[in-house]
């Protein structure tokens, strides 16, 4: 458990909502049933016997036949019902783990079962300490000890009576036999070091940051929240659908386009670098690679998504409209972008600089758009804003996807690549060469440099492209002459 | 909208009726497309063969419970966030930087590799450039963008180094200016604390999904704020949601033991990946590149790969020693990385 020294207010609120109890409260039930339930037996403990014992791998074997689950599984399941303290260990009590062989084990009493309504309080907590104090003679355990500490001073105006009622049970508990005072001990030590488990040891009760919500409590909605929510119902049930078998049928679609594609159903070609630790197939995939693989150039032929995502895609792609004299449809697009994604500050630059060479009359690196939207994009210009070229680019976006995507596939530039692309060999590494793989594991370039790089690039090929300003040249000639 | 005092006629009984009435007549209109199940639609595929999935490395390094990471898009490199005592340790393989924060919960790597963002308890998102200098105090250079009123559960950063969508427990989910720090969008519509949010692969890239305590899955247009489309289908609070890689539908990760898979074109839920066997709350998802398998994590500190199509479970992945609380993908689908609270992270190929 973390003390946090700011918040006096410790894990008193809302945990999040543990469904699981309800049923495994069920199944512990039937755990624990005379009959068809596990076969338990006495132990001996130091000098007392206690009744109910049971080893580790009856109780996997039992909820793996219950259940109808492989041997793992049910291991699971068995550390799942001791992390939330259903089932606790007589050996290793800080272990909150099954082990699958003789290791002993006992059901918790009910009256220690986690629930969701309340959590275990500070006060008990520090009644038990003080209990255990008095038992032990002062010798708590470290993490105890601190924690005895620390109640101790949080909760000092409540002191006097949490020693009283410590010094209470403590006298209760010696009345009872001592095998009841032995079972009854170990339950509440098993309680408590689920509920503030010592350092090392994993609870599920240990659950994170509280949420907001009470998760006992029902929902309480407002009128308000009432009227906006039928206003959402009724635009919703308005708003058109598209019939299962055809949208179901495009996901479908999807996972077989690219299931050649995914490293996990398909082998990666050479090797995976993380299986075989070579880094072939991340060198030969890189951003600025001459010659790509035939697997990279084949999917960009899946979307236009694709082709303009995989930046050495696009490149090809700005060889094809560069031939094509039609590279200002792309440029536009990226510029938008741009404008979208980039800080607020420069907003009002790039729309200008967008204006002056794309949708100017006259401009340089005009884009042919319908009047209509030309005429709300330049509008919208005045006052611009993230999204004021949104229209103008899905029209431009649109206009390269139907047309000029599929032109591209078809032209010589795309089947050009296509044959030059590279199919490389299946690795094929023996146990000795993969242990020197390992040993020669590299970082690659720091992303920073990659990106650095990259910009570089960028400056020079705007600077290249950048359309030429004639009038500027003319009245350099003119000067010249 | 403005909030007006009841009208004449209305209770609070009548608006709960009438509630209850439009949501039942959503079901019937979403029930009237559906012709086709989604396991009926995936009879044709060929049945997975079994996967072989190891644990190819496991990263110890961190000194408690690691929350959240985020692979880079150099595909090796990841940032991880996590919990030690009174300090937090945020670290990106190379460098460790403390935050004085408890419980950094969301972490993010910029789409360009040279900054990360973190948030959590403080109510902050801060953004901390990288460098390419071991030695620097990058602590010293974290910039807080992001100002929620609760704690920050999800972050990301957008297709660029300066925006930032966020998600916290006070409910909302917001957009960030990253250089200015002004807030750019704020979505409201959930009634409890939101506890992740993914942002659409789509070309359009201007919707985003979030899950929250409230049981509930929003759809969000990023532009005028509005909640496009809403799931209420799982019984718990949901801790996890990711977009399915063609934009088209999402996954849910909750508290009640499932994972649901959502067709936005079609409206509906169309999958639920549940066992009896299976009885802790999923805290994570994530697909794989095709989007055939779904990587979930669970509470009982294992993952399951399950089928998308057919819906069931292909492979359990045992390791963690505790609560698996991150499972993602890596940029090129070579690897998932799993992170978890027994201090560890561990990627699997």
């Amino acid at each position: 458990m973390t003390i946090r020294s700011a918040r006096p207010d410790r894990g008193q609120h809302f945990r999040p909502r543990m469904l699981c109890l309800n049923k495994l409260e069920v199944i512990v039930v039937e755990m624990q049933d005379p009959k068809s339930g596990v076969t338990g037996s006495e132990q001996k403990l130091n000098v007392t016997t206690i009744p109910h014992v049971f080893a580790g791998k009856d109780i996997i074997a039992w909820i793996a036949n219950k259940m109808k689950t492989p041997p793992e599984e049910a291991h699971v399941f068995g550390t799942m019902l001791v992390a939330f303290g259903y089932i606790y260990p007589l050996q290793n009590h800080k272990m909150l783990v099954m082990c699958n062989d003789t290791s002993l084990y006992r059901f918790q009493a009910p009256y220690f079962w986690p629930t969701q309504k309340w959590v275990a309080d500070d006060s008990d907590y520090a009644i038990y300490l003080a209990k255990r104090n008095i038992r032990k003679k002062g010798m708590l355990e470290p993490y105890e000890q601190a924690h005895y500490n620390h109640l101790h001073k949080w909760l000092n105006h409540k002191w006097d009576f949490i020693v009283m009622q410590a010094t209470e049970q403590y006298k209760a508990g010696k009345e009872r036999k001592k095998p009841d005072r032995v079972v009854f001990d170990c339950q509440e030590r098993a309680y408590w070091i689920l509920n503030r488990p010592p350092r090392r040891t994993h609870s599920a009760m240990d659950c994170g940051p509280e949420r907001l919500i009470d998760p006992n409590e029902d929902e309480k909605i407002s009128f308000d929240q009432y009227r906006r929510k039928n206003m959402f119902y009724q635009q919703a049930i308005m708003r058109s659908k598209v019939k299962s078998s055809v949208s179901l049928g495009a996901l479908v679609k999807y996972i077989t386009t690219y299931k050649t594609h995914d490293p996990f159903l398909a082998p990666c070609q050479p090797s995976n670098p993380w299986q075989t630790d070579n880094d072939t197939y991340w060198t030969l995939n890189m951003r600025g690679v001459d010659v790509p693989t035939k697997m990279r150039v084949e999917r960009w032929s899946f979307s236009l998504f694709e082709l303009l995502t995989d930046l050495r895609g696009r490149d090809d792609f700005k060889v094809f409209l560069k031939k094509e004299f039609s590279g200002e449809n792309l440029a536009f697009w990226e510029a938008a972008e741009e404008l979208k994604w980039g800080t607020g500050s420069s907003m009002s630059a790039k729309a200008e600089t967008i204006f002056k060479t794309f949708l100017a009359p006259g401009a340089p690196r005009w884009i042919n758009i319908d009047g209509r939207t030309m005429g709300l994009t330049v509008k919208g210009l005045d006052h611009p804003h993230r999204y004021v070229l949104e229209a103008a680019q899905t029209h431009v976006f649109l206009l390269m996807k139907k047309d000029t995507f599929f032109r591209y596939l078809k032209s010589p530039v795309y089947k050009d690549i296509q044959k030059k692309a590279l199919s490389p060999e299946t690795h094929n590494f023996s146990p000795a060469q993969l242990e020197q793989n390992a040993q020669n594991r590299s970082p690659g370039i720091h992303p920073i440099i990659l990106w650095q790089q990259e910009e570089e690039e960028k400056a020079k090929t705007a600077a290249a492209s950048a359309p030429v300003d004639v009038k500027a040249m003319m009245s350099k000639i003119d000067r010249k002459k | 909208m403005a909030c007006q005092g009841l009208q004449k006629g209305e209770t609070l009984a009548s608006l709960k009726t009438e509630s209850d009435g439009l949501k039942k007549k959503l079901e019937v209109e979403r029930g009237k497309l559906n012709d086709v199940e989604l396991h009926q639609v995936a009879e044709k595929t060929e049945v997975l063969g079994a996967l072989s999935i190891k644990t190819r490395r496991v990263l110890k390094g961190h000194g408690a419970k690691v929350l959240c990471m985020d692979w880079c898009k150099d595909k090796r490199r990841l940032v991880s966030s996590s919990q030690v005592r009174t300090s937090t340790d945020l670290w990106t393989r190379e460098h460790g930087v403390s935050l004085p924060c408890t419980w950094v919960m969301a972490c993010a790597y910029a789409p360009s590799g040279c900054a990360v963002a973190c948030g959590g308890l403080d109510n902050k998102c801060s953004v901390i450039p990288l460098s390419l200098d071991k030695d620097e105090n990058l602590a010293a250079k974290k910039k807080s963008v992001a100002m929620h009123t609760n704690y920050v559960s999800g972050c990301t950063f957008t297709n660029s180094d300066m925006q930032m969508l966020t998600s916290s427990g006070d409910g909302t989910c917001a957009l960030w200016d990253v250089e200015s720090g002004q807030l750019l969008q704020s979505f409201h519509g959930h009634t409890a604390d939101v506890l992740s949010l993914d942002l659409a692969p789509s070309e359009t890239g201007n919707t985003f999904v979030s899950g929250g305590c409230d049981r509930k899955a929003n759809v969000w247009d990023m532009r005028s704020g509005q909640n496009i489309q809403s799931f209420e289908s799982h019984e718990s609070d949901i801790n996890c949601v990711k977009y399915y890689p063609s934009g088209d539908a999402f996954a849910s990760a909750s508290d009640d033991a499932t994972c649901r898979f959502y067709d936005l074109r079609a409206d509906r839920e169309v999958a639920v990946y549940q066992k009896d066997s299976i009885v802790f709350g999923a805290s994570t998802v994530d697909f794989s590149l095709s989007g055939r398998l779904l990587f979930a994590g669970y509470n009982d500190y294992t993952i399951n790969a399950w089928d998308v199509l057919k819906g069931n479970r292909v492979s359990i992945l045992f390791g963690h020693e505790n609560r698996v609380s991150r499972v993602k993908l890596s940029p090129d689908g070579t690897a998932i990385c799993s992170a978890s609270w027994d201090n560890t992270l561990r990627i699997w190929a």
